[in-house]
């Protein structure tokens, strides 16, 4: 019975939680204006969705989100890694300690001064807002996740394969590619995934760094359209996507873990 | 060995680029958000901007409203997610760790998408728009940030101490109360770092989820910073940013807490 109440606690919960985005979902296939109210089983919305030119500013939202969400993972995957290895061999306490610190500063920061102080650095040095700046945005609030989740990685190595491969013969460059990389990898490919969901999903940063040019993410967009009032029916569709999509990458992330995990306790 | 050291001693040096970035990208903004709250429009050093939050209500009682949201919101979250938590690291489901990834996920969805399929959900059951729609609202965009940090502590909590004091004759609530969780404060606290702050700090949520009826602290530094006010703006920053730092002292387990840790 004990058991019994719990686990209801537990579904009722979940269902609770996810109600707003099942809502939103089973209205994507209607193509009523106002959300609540049924038309009838339709798939019009998708597809007036990816009519080419019915909906330019959306499409080139969304697509300004990948773009950007990919060249800050990458860029932050890069920058994280090198940085980790870099602060992971730091032989002074005292500067190692302040270099984590800076590390998260931007973690433990509320999302608005971080938007709102790098608004003010753009603007102090007189450069124009725009693609470049919002993802230079993107790669500082993300690279302190790769450093996080590249470090355990290097702490968890054997120092020693490192120095075996020197004494071997490997030059520095080639034990690094050959012994530090694999051992790392894990931890690189869950920041990259980790950089790209946290730029696709912001919203407090980017709104005061798109600039003037017109330039809009999805989540900007979201927010210009849904301050006119009432929301372009096509967003149902949109927004049921990026859901499943988001919840596609975390699952196979998360399996990519279990198995990791599986692989490390045969060893 | 000499070689060797002067590897370890070049890979080190790789923290340099991140240095620099960190300082231009990092330090130098927020040194900025100070300079800023401190000068005129023209430049000039001033005291004005925090004369003006002192002297207009508007922004004061914003602040004061904000934390008290800020503190219903992270009580309620305490309340069901200590069960939820508790659950999920007691009950054996055939498959916990998908259990726990479920609570997870609405964290990586958009925070405006989220919010928009709460206020969908409210016009679905046909509720007004108001205060308690913003809390509920609230409560339903931080609750996994409460789970998270407490399921991970209970997690990790050493068993034979909770067999140990039922040995010792304590009862179920006496073990409860005792020995789990008083060993699960460092997770709840956790918790409490990352709904209280945000909650105040947020602005779109409070506007969608009120018809822009009710103003929180961050919808305030939104205004200014949008109205070119953003000396003033600066200074609210400031004040945001000292109640983080405070905040901050109060939690030792800084990495355990950021989002990324459980499910990646």
């Amino acid at each position: 019975m004990k058991t019994f109440l719990s686990k209801a606690y537990i579904w009722v919960l979940l269902v609770l939680l996810y109600a707003p985005m099942i809502i939103i979902g089973v209205f994507s296939f209607t193509e009523a204006k106002v959300l609540g109210n049924w038309t009838g089983f339709s798939v019009g919305l998708y597809r007036s969705l990816f009519t080419p030119g019915a909906h330019e500013a959306l499409m080139a939202a969304v697509i300004n989100t990948l773009i950007i969400g990919l060249v800050a993972a990458i860029v932050s995957t890069a920058l994280g890694t090198v940085s980790a290895i870099g602060i992971f061999n730091l032989r002074n306490k005292r500067f190692k300690a302040v270099m984590n610190t800076m590390n998260n500063i931007p973690i433990l920061n509320a999302d608005i001064i971080t938007g709102v102080s790098l608004f003010l650095l753009f603007v102090s040095l007189g450069v124009t807002q725009g693609y470049v700046t919002l993802t230079l945005c993107h790669i500082t609030f993300c690279t302190p996740y790769v450093v996080l989740c590249v470090m355990p990685r290097l702490k968890q190595m054997n120092p020693n394969t490192f120095e075996a491969a020197l004494d071997l013969g490997a030059t520095p460059s080639q034990a690094l590619r050959k012994v530090i990389l694999p051992q790392i990898r894990s931890g690189m490919v869950s920041g990259f995934f980790l950089s790209f969901i946290l730029s696709i999903d912001d919203f407090e940063v980017s709104v005061f760094n798109i600039g003037t040019n017109g330039l809009q993410t999805l989540s900007t967009f979201i927010y210009a359209d849904s301050r006119k009032g009432g929301l372009t029916p096509e967003l149902r569709p949109m927004i049921t996507l990026v859901f499943v999509a988001v919840l596609a990458v975390l699952i196979i992330m998360n399996l990519r873990t279990k198995n990791n995990n599986q692989t490390n306790s045969l060893k | 060995m000499g070689k060797i050291k002067q590897f370890f001693g070049r890979r080190s040096s790789w923290s340099i680029p991140y240095l620099i970035f960190m300082l231009i990208f990092v330090v130098l903004p927020l040194v900025l958000v100070v300079l800023y709250a401190f000068r005129d429009p023209q430049g000039n050093f001033t005291f004005a901007n925090v004369r003006t939050f002192i002297n207009e209500k508007e922004s004061v009682n914003t602040l004061v409203y904000s934390v008290g949201i800020a503190l219903i919101n992270t009580i309620i979250c305490i309340i069901l997610g200590y069960p939820a938590a508790y659950i999920l690291s007691r009950t054996k489901f055939r498959n916990a760790s998908v259990m726990v990834a479920l609570f997870l996920i609405p964290m990586f969805i958009n925070v405006l998408m989220r919010t928009l399929a709460t206020v969908a959900l409210f016009g679905f059951i046909k509720v007004p728009l108001g205060q308690a729609t913003l809390i509920f609202g609230m409560v339903y965009n931080y609750l996994p940030f409460m789970i998270l940090p407490i399921y991970t502590v209970l997690q990790k909590l050493d068993k034979s101490y909770i067999e140990a004091a039922q040995d010792l004759g304590a009862n179920n609530f006496k073990v409860f109360t005792k020995v789990t969780l008083p060993l699960s404060m460092p997770g709840v606290v956790s918790g409490i770092m990352m709904v209280f702050m945000p909650t105040i700090s947020t602005f779109a949520i409070a506007e969608l989820l009120t018809m822009n009826n009710i103003k929180l602290f961050g919808t305030v530094i939104q205004e200014n910073i949008n109205n070119g006010m953003w000396n003033y703006g600066a200074l609210l920053s400031l004040i945001m940013l000292i109640l983080i730092v405070v905040t901050n002292l109060f939690n030792d387990e800084k990495e355990e807490a950021s989002a990324a840790g459980g499910l990646v």
